[in-house]
């Protein structure tokens, strides 16, 4: 079985994040890391084709800089190649062009038997872009999954609801978007960080790929303002001498909580 | 201005995501409702928050309501009915189906939204980035419809008084190879107490709680304050609790009246999710912890030595 996963390659979430106030753009010029989030699909991915025997995990990015320490991290961790999309004209890109964009990609790679990707990358959050493109595929899909069989030919998940779970069936091909947690990504081994140094990976633009426009001309939005939120401001800060619980009780007695 | 508000219904009566949504609507333009499923319970309290009318597909049969869904308001376009602006909630279902719609019609879409303005044709919506310190607003290009999902109490919920919205038959039809996903079989969990996003009083956990075995203390505690648990999203992801307790950007956002945060640092994934809370008290062992810079109230500490205490002195009370 081969299966393609989506990866984002996003700053380091541990640092402040910032706009380039001349394109308007999250500050993606640092080292980029591979967002947690997609770790579970490629661990997923890797899981599911070992189970099934034979066949390869292979990435897809996008990314405006060329950048792939991201996409090594996934390849240390066992996933055999992958296809970046890298074009300075790629800086503005909506959702909706980013699923065109990996449609291009997966079909670069041949297809796959399943695609996953994560249901939401942490840095932009858009949170359609699985959906998305597997409407651009033409494919089926199960969103929300916290956990993934494949049986034969069938993809079995248990899909997060807003009450509980569904459990739900489909045919491959197809596509799902993994929660976080639904299964513990593994760390790359020394060996496989040094074998991911030779894996290759095909670095293409959009017009390789034969889509346009992309970035900001091909936005179905503009960024028209940017604005500082209400800042909220700290109140009292104590340290815990052993009495510290008294403090929240007699703050929730204010409130009249209790 | 034509807006149509992608109605959810839930144990027979529209989820307040739906109602907050309607509300709003009406001060946009003329208001349908959509919804997936079977809106005859509901055709009143929709004409009530403003909706004339309601496109239903009734059952789905199994259908997952993002291709089924996008089918069907995809038929109503195609068939001269097209509205200007389609308000959907931030949920899954809202999520799917506005993805799958977008390529449809190959318009954007815009998510994570807390508000929406109206200028003649220009639409602008604005979203939280960065834990909610900045606020982005943008407009959309060309022409609608525009497509644009909406943080669960973005709006207050006000009732118009109308009549009963005219439900009208929009048939799901044809799914072709898109449609193979297949509901087996439904599971609600049980839970007891109120809603984590409806909530008076929520006690979230973190890594600060020191194990997965900790996490009862934050559901005891939630439970004598009369509250909901919820939990950061760094002991989801290592399986402590489930997805549905997960308060932030990727998970539920919660507004209660007291927000307690125990061993929870304040990554901004967390803070989007409950900056919008009237009090928060916070327990952290790091005095640079980001969460004491919102807090009302916060305490350096051990939490797994503060709330044994806290929930003895509770229980004595």
């Amino acid at each position: 079985m081969n299966v393609i996963v989506c990866v984002k390659q996003i700053p380091d979430p541990a640092l402040p994040g910032a706009l380039d106030p001349s394109t308007k753009t999250l500050k993606r010029d640092g080292k980029l890391i591979l967002d947690e989030s997609d770790s579970y699909g490629v661990e997923m991915a890797l899981q599911l084709v070992g189970k099934a025997g034979g066949g390869e995990v292979s990435l897809v990015s996008m990314a405006p800089n060329g950048e792939t320490s991201g996409m090594r991290t996934a390849l240390a961790m066992g996933a055999a190649r992958g296809v970046l999309v890298s074009d300075p004209a790629l800086q503005g890109t909506d959702a909706l062009t980013t699923a065109k964009i990996l449609a291009a990609a997966v079909q670069k790679l041949g297809g796959a038997d399943l695609i996953i990707a994560a249901t939401e990358s942490s840095d932009g959050y858009t949170g359609t872009v699985p959906e998305q493109l597997a409407e651009v595929l033409g494919l089926p899909s199960i969103t929300f999954a916290k956990s993934v069989d494949v049986d034969g030919t069938t993809l079995k998940v248990n899909r997060q609801t807003e009450a509980g779970f569904d459990e739900v069936t489909c045919t491959l091909p197809a596509l799902v978007s993994v929660t976080a947690g639904v299964v513990e990504p593994r760390y790359p081994s020394f060996k496989g960080i040094m074998a991911a140094k030779s894996k290759p990976v095909d670095t293409v633009t959009a017009a390789d790929l034969g889509v346009s426009p992309v970035g900001w001309a091909g936005a179905g939005q503009e960024i028209v303002e940017i604005g500082q939120a209400a800042a909220r401001q700290a109140g009292e800060i104590v340290e815990d001498d052993g009495e510290g619980y008294a403090k929240i009780v007699a703050f929730l007695e204010s409130k009249k909580v209790i | 201005m034509k807006v149509w508000v992608y109605a959810q219904q839930a144990e027979g009566a529209p989820t307040s995501a739906t109602l907050e949504l309607l509300t709003k609507a009406r001060s946009l333009g003329d208001v349908t409702a959509f919804l997936a499923g079977d809106a005859s319970g509901i055709a009143t309290t929709l004409g009530e928050f403003g909706a004339s009318k309601v496109y239903a597909t009734g059952d789905l049969g199994g259908h997952l309501p993002g291709v089924a869904a996008s089918t069907a308001i995809k038929a109503i376009i195609d068939g001269g009915d097209s509205p200007d602006l389609i308000l959907f909630p931030q949920s899954y279902e809202g999520r799917d189906v506005m993805a799958r719609l977008s390529v449809k019609l190959d318009k954007t879409v815009l998510t994570n939204n807390v508000d929406i303005a109206v200028d003649g044709s220009t639409v602008k919506v604005t979203t939280p980035v960065f834990g909610g310190n900045v606020l982005v607003t943008s407009s959309f290009n060309g022409d609608g419809p525009y497509l644009a999902a909406f943080r669960p109490k973005s709006f207050p919920v006000e009732a118009a008084g109308g009549g009963a919205a005219e439900v009208v038959a929009a048939p799901v039809g044809e799914l072709g190879a898109t449609g193979g996903a297949k509901v087996e079989a439904v599971h609600v969990e049980e839970h007891t107490g109120p809603k984590l996003d409806e909530a008076a009083v929520v006690v979230s956990g973190g890594r600060g709680l020191g194990e997965a075995g900790n996490y009862s203390t934050i559901e005891t505690l939630a439970k004598l304050l009369k509250g909901a648990p919820g939990a950061s999203r760094a002991i989801v992801d290592a399986g402590w609790v489930p997805y549905s307790y997960q308060v932030g950007q990727t998970g539920k956002v919660v507004k209660p009246d007291v927000y307690l945060a125990v061993g929870i640092s304040g990554a901004t994934q967390h803070m989007v999710g409950m900056k919008g809370s009237k009090t928060i008290i916070a327990i952290n062992k790091d005095k640079e912890a980001p969460i004491f810079g919102i807090a009302d109230l916060g305490i350096v500490g051990d939490a797994q030595k503060i709330v044994p205490k806290l929930i003895e002195a509770l229980q004595g009370r």
